[in-house]
């Protein structure tokens, strides 16, 4: 039970991040100019954006959901099952970002399902 | 075409790094762990109480530094190469996580796992062959 919490927030919290510094850096727009001051004046209107620190919260939720969990399981456990952010990503870049998925990405997705489950089970 | 041949190898050294890295760090933040032992009190007071023996650990910051590399290796291999041929390549960190977990830390992996992996490889594989862009401007493109 603890496991499977602590997998949760690794995929949600960590695939939420994603998505949320995703849509901060969609807000900003493309970065072109990459000289030092040009860099600082991007990070300054980085941080300005509450998606970014939504975003950065829930990816350090994610790290130290990882951190607890790989003090409970091995790292030839934890890793491969932290593959299902390609599931939440897809779910999420669908839902959150309006993107669309093609029929191969969707397989592409049940196959990764299928190797987790695997790899679930292969757990003692 | 002997600049086509520097790029073909300057992009499988950064996959090489990336295949590495990632895999590395993670073994390095798992034996980090298993010296601060197993998080059982999720009480503010014994997270706090762990999160400074987590602090105090010099794998944990070589896995973090590990990490920092492969994010660094990621980033660099993205202004020249696909996404698309880029993100299938580094599944094979999957393979490399469990070699390392076995070399580095000592865990069994056993012929049911290595099949998981094997499968979530071949799945990473086939997201990797699709489209990296679905949205509207890629479709005018």
């Amino acid at each position: 039970m603890r496991e499977s919490v602590l997998l949760f927030l690794i995929i949600v919290a960590g695939t939420g991040g994603e998505l949320c510094v995703t849509r901060a850096m969609k807000a900003i727009g493309e970065v072109t100019d990459f000289r030092p001051m040009a860099l600082l004046r991007f990070i300054a209107q980085a941080v300005r954006v509450g998606w970014m620190w939504l975003g950065v919260g829930l990816m350090a939720l994610a790290f130290f959901s990882l951190l607890a969990m790989l003090s409970i399981e091995n790292v030839s456990f934890v890793v491969p099952v932290t593959a299902l952010h390609y599931v939440a990503g897809t779910i999420g870049a669908v839902l959150f970002l309006k993107e669309r998925i093609t029929p191969q990405r969707w397989i592409g997705v049940l196959v990764v399902c299928l190797g987790v489950t695997i790899v679930w089970l292969s757990r003692h | 075409m002997r600049e086509s041949h520097g790029l073909h190898l300057k992009t499988y050294l950064f996959i090489f790094f990336i295949a590495i890295f990632a895999p590395l760090g993670n073994t390095l933040l798992g034996k980090g762990m298993r010296s601060v032992g197993q998080v059982r009190d999720f009480s503010p007071a014994a997270l706090v109480e762990t999160l400074i023996r987590v602090i105090n650990s010099g794998y944990i910051w070589l896995g973090i530094a590990s990490l920092l590399a492969f994010f660094v290796a990621y980033m660099l291999v993205l202004t020249w190469a696909d996404y698309s041929f880029v993100q299938p390549a580094s599944s094979f960190s999957y393979a490399v996580v469990a070699i390392l977990s076995y070399w580095l830390l000592g865990e069994v992996v056993t012929p049911l796992r290595w099949l998981g992996i094997l499968v979530i490889c071949i799945g990473v594989l086939i997201v990797g062959r699709t489209h990296p862009k679905t949205t509207e401007e890629s479709a005018r493109a």
